[in-house]
């Protein structure tokens, strides 16, 4: 608890949301980039798998 | 190295290894640069409020370098008519907006305690949000144009003449009196910034940017992947 609140003392109104907001924006950027190349790689493999069949 | 990566089976073979390691190493950055941040001293004028320098800082100079990168690969594309190129660009623009969104939001958090605002239209703010609406720009550009070839013609044009709005952020603190604070750290004589913080705010920028080349590697893996699945997809459809 003394380490929650010496990070943020008086402050904890402001601190908080910008580190939750830093963390939500790279946790949405990493799925995205990753979900985008998987879905990607995934039909190429496909269609490629339906030309040589 | 940039001509060798220019041929799109070399990019792939580079960007599968190189991006999970790029990855690791911004994780490693980001949280030991957060770890030692937490660790210092409240700041003797700002309180605890400091510790925000640790998101906002990094964010914004991911912000700048990636439009750097969009307009630095908008230049190949448009020039050489490189498809890679053109992928690269398309694939920084999202995650320059996203950076530049952080940037603004984590100042605005930044600047309520500080200054008793959440906005004013200073010269550091006003050209921040101005390139924020470029990335948006650039992306509702190229969302527009069903034609790839001119829709990538298009937003290298936009992206090659928002360039001119990079020294307008970077010497806006100098240009024009601005409630933002001054340079403190890229200096001539060098940062002001006391080194308890120096070090975990380069940890973190350090971090930062491995995160956007990894992230920006895997975007770029997909949009090249998702050219192919369309080449790929039209040739079933001709046979």
């Amino acid at each position: 608890m003394s380490l929650l609140t010496d990070f943020a003392g008086k402050y904890a109104a402001f601190i908080w949301p910008a580190y939750g907001l830093t963390a939500a924006v790279f946790a949405a950027m990493v799925a995205e980039a990753l979900s985008r190349a998987r879905h990607w790689r995934r039909r190429v493999e496909a269609l490629e798998a339906e030309r040589t069949s | 190295m940039i001509t060798a990566l220019a041929n799109p089976h070399r990019f792939m073979v580079f960007s599968r290894i190189a991006a999970p390691l790029l990855g690791a190493l911004a994780a490693a950055l980001i949280l030991g640069g957060l770890a030692l941040g937490a660790a210092a001293p409240p700041d003797y004028q700002q309180g605890e409020t400091v510790r925000i320098m640790f998101v906002h800082v990094p964010a914004a100079w991911v912000a700048m370098m990636s439009y750097a990168c969009l307009g630095g690969a908008s230049f190949f594309a448009l020039v050489f008519r490189h498809p890679l190129a053109d992928a690269a660009a398309k694939a920084a623009a999202p995650l320059g907006a996203a950076f530049t969104l952080l940037a603004l939001a984590t100042g605005s958090l930044w600047g309520r305690p500080m200054w008793g605002t959440w906005w004013v239209w200073d010269a550091r703010l006003t050209s921040v949000l101005v390139l924020f609406l470029l990335f948006l720009g650039y992306i509702a550009l190229r969302a527009s144009i069903d034609d790839e070839a001119k829709a990538g013609r298009a937003g290298a044009i936009l992206a090659l003449i928002g360039l001119i709005n990079l020294p307008v952020v970077k010497f806006s603190v100098d240009w024009w009196n601005t409630l933002h604070q001054g340079e403190s750290i890229f200096r001539a004589g060098g940062p002001t910034l006391a080194p308890v913080y120096l070090l975990p705010l380069a940890l973190a920028g350090a971090g930062y940017t491995a995160a956007f080349l990894a992230l920006w590697l895997v975007r770029t893996r997909a949009e090249v992947w998702r050219r192919r699945a369309e080449s790929l997809a039209l040739k079933a459809a001709l046979a």
